[in-house]
């Protein structure tokens, strides 16, 4: 047997935790930290601060200053359970209509003769050749007033007064299901793409119309992909600040929004790491619901 | 129809005899095109009811495309397609009378084998106590009543070829499609399985169609065979009439083993062996022996079957009984199947085709051997034996020269 420790292995495994420990585990720690701290007029804006000078000592003093009040002001003011809840209203409707809009797509991708596909594939992801941040900007340009739909509209004789779109939540939505249409169409896609269709010639040979067949053959055996798509598309349109603050109104609330507000208008920098806390503990369950089923996937195939 | 066929006895199962059965199917210049590519080209067939009907070709001979086009998944270019006399262009998959059982099985992995097998019984919303009923009774005829709660993935291939043939049968349809059936089984399992196929469907009498590129299971299983090539029917007959007598060079060639020897038609003889009464007569053609396809005519006796003898072949000369009203000169093929034509060391006495030789391999394969037999002129004539003895006891071995000969009945004529 061979007892000794095998250091090239352990460096290889250990490169990833250490990773995750310098840029995920320790900032979290920090940020819970100043979650049970004080707001104070001071610089950095908060209390207690560890005094290195002060030894052990210090530490305990530091440790028995913190408490979990700004949680409590939490429940209290209504603004973040509003937010949360609202954040919570736009990321499902946002990731329903990606997925009714990234369904067909990716269904269509999947039955285009194959040497078109990887065209397709690349279409899809070439988006994100330019910038999120300046693709949220363009759709001002089109939302805006006097933007290229109102415009459009107008010139077609559609309308006779300039659609108010943007600064709604409207925009908040278009802009979301813009934004993360790849997220969805690309799992979907390699659902459906490695779907055997002569299943789907067998149910209608055994007497399921077209519509049935599509629930209850297809649905089922894709459900992985969309699973994965909206996932991917929910999670990080949770937590969304970019897209509500440029092309949401001031009625728009989300937690990235309050988060933000709270971080640099109020500068009250315990209760927006307390938000953002609150905020990693409620997508921590819809993370850990996606990785059983990937989980589950994995074993079905093995 | 060939007089072989009229010989036999009425109760057989030959409704393509009869001018008063209506075919259960019928193509009818059918012709299936994609793009550029002609997949079915003017077919026409007819399929009776209770048939075990093969198709049969190599891959691309549009065999899977006429069988999709009776499926429904495929619409004809031009041309009908009737099944029990309803026109079928604007009748949809699911409302065919019509299940299929595919090549790859197309089970249902995301339900068990009942749920499975139970699918096209839903769709008719039936009773669950019918269903279930059903279900049960198809687990039983396919000996699967334990894996009725398993999954597709934790079956074997064998069972899974089981569930999908339950599962095309649930619906007790008139027509049961199977598009190579039996091709993912090992051999074993698949010479059982065609037996176990054709009981079912006997006991069952229901019309089953079944694509194959394996001759040997067309042969075993079917009532008739449709033997296909670039997407035409070359010939369509029962299994013994497509071996002994096949149509053309391609049909002989498809399915078993054959010699073919190529000549040119002298004449008629009379049959030596029966009296002028007997109405079949003879053909005399040249071997090419020497290389080339020259006619001889020396021999040439006019078309008629009067002559009074028969007399000995001389080498280079053969004999073979005909139906076909041939003109002298014509070229002709003698299909030859190795199993008809005998080997010996001496000259056979009696009155034969013969030609020498030297034999070039053998090729044993336990049951048989053939010998292959080199002529003069280099080609190859393939002549096989059973070994009833010991290998050790063979008589005949490489090298060797060597007689073949082989009766008159033995060769079959063909002009193409």
């Amino acid at each position: 047997m061979n007892t000794r420790i095998n250091w090239g292995r352990t460096l290889l495994i250990a490169i990833p935790f250490i990773w995750l420990l310098v840029l995920f585990l320790l900032p979290f720690l920090s940020v819970f930290k100043m979650s049970l701290s004080d707001m104070a007029t001071a610089r950095p804006p908060y209390v207690p601060v560890y005094d290195s000078e002060a030894g052990l000592a210090g530490l305990w003093q530091l440790i028995t200053e913190l408490d979990f009040e700004n949680y409590v002001w939490l429940t209290e003011d209504d603004l973040y359970w509003r937010s949360y809840l609202s954040s919570f209203k736009i990321a499902l409707i946002s990731t329903f209509f990606t997925l009714l809009i990234g369904f067909p797509i990716a269904y269509g991708m999947a039955k285009t003769p194959s040497q078109w596909r990887a065209t397709l594939v690349m279409l899809i992801i070439l988006p994100f050749w330019t910038s999120f941040l300046i693709r949220v900007y363009a759709w001002i340009g089109i939302l805006k007033q006097e933007g290229l739909l109102n415009n459009f509209l107008l010139y077609l004789g559609v309308i006779d007064q300039p659609l108010i779109i943007l600064n709604t939540d409207l925009a908040v939505y278009i802009g979301i299901v813009y934004s993360y249409l790849p997220f969805m169409v690309l799992p979907l896609y390699a659902a459906l793409e490695k779907l055997d269709y002569t299943l789907l010639e067998a149910a209608l040979d055994l007497g399921c119309s077209k519509i049935k067949t599509f629930w209850v053959i297809i649905v089922p055996l894709v459900m992985p992909g969309i699973y994965a798509g909206c996932f991917l598309v929910f999670i990080p349109a949770l937590g969304e600040f970019v897209i509500p603050d440029l092309l949401g109104g001031s009625s728009t609330l989300m937690i990235g929004k309050t988060l933000w507000g709270e971080f640099f208008s109020n500068r009250d920098w315990p209760v927006s790491s307390a938000v953002a806390v609150v905020l990693l503990l409620l997508l921590v369950v819809p993370i850990i619901l996606f990785q059983k089923m990937q989980e589950r996937e994995l074993k079905g195939q093995s | 129809m060939n007089s072989a066929n009229k010989n036999q006895t009425d109760n057989l199962f030959t409704p393509w005899l009869s001018n008063s059965v209506e075919p259960l199917i019928r193509f009818e210049n059918v012709t299936k095109k994609y793009g550029d590519f002609t997949a079915i080209d003017n077919l026409s067939l007819n399929i009776y009811e209770r048939e075990f009907f093969s198709l049969l070709g190599p891959s691309g001979c549009g065999k899977t495309t006429l069988m999709r086009l009776l499926a429904g998944f495929e619409a004809v270019t031009s041309g009908k397609v009737f099944i029990g006399g309803v026109e079928m262009s604007n009748i949809p998959p699911n409302k065919r009378p019509v299940n299929m059982m595919f090549q790859s099985y197309a089970l249902f992995p995301h339900m068990t084998v009942a749920d499975n097998i139970a699918f096209g019984l839903k769709q008719e919303r039936r009773s669950k106590k019918e269903i279930q009923r059903r279900v049960d009774e198809m687990l039983a005829l396919v000996q699967l009543e334990a894996m009725a709660g398993r999954k597709p993935q934790q079956l074997s291939g064998g069972q899974r070829q089981r569930v999908a043939l339950a599962r095309s049968l649930a619906k007790k349809p008139k027509l049961l499609l199977l598009d190579e059936p039996l091709g993912a089984l090992d051999k074993k399992l698949r010479e059982k399985t065609q037996f176990e196929l054709m009981n079912i469907q006997e006991e069952l009498g229901m019309t089953f169609v079944i694509v194959t590129h394996d001759q040997e299971e067309a042969m075993t299983v079917s009532s008739r065979i449709a033997v296909m090539d670039h997407g035409q029917v070359m010939q369509v007959d029962t299994p013994d009439m497509i071996y002994e007598m096949p149509n053309s060079r391609y049909i002989a060639d498809f399915i078993g083993d054959v010699n073919f020897i190529e000549g040119g038609f002298l004449g008629y003889k009379a049959h030596p062996a029966v009296e002028s009464t007997e109405t079949e007569s003879l053909l005399t053609t040249e071997l090419a022996t020497d290389g080339n396809n020259e006619t001889s005519t020396d021999v040439s006796t006019g078309t008629s079957n009067n002559l009074a003898k028969f007399t000995t072949v001389v080498h280079g000369e053969l004999l073979a009984n005909t139906e076909k009203a041939l003109s002298e000169q014509d070229q002709v093929w003698l299909a030859l199947r190795p199993e008809k034509v005998e080997i010996s060391k001496t000259k056979p006495t009696g009155e034969y085709n013969m030609i020498q030789g030297k034999v070039w391999d053998i090729g044993y394969i336990g049951n048989t051997s053939t010998y292959h037999v080199q002529l003069f002129d280099g080609s190859i004539i393939k002549a096989q034996r059973v070994n009833r003895n010991r290998l050790n006891k063979r008589s005949i071995t490489w090298e060797d020269d060597v007689w073949l000969y082989w009766n008159y009945d033995a060769s079959v004529v063909l002009t193409e």
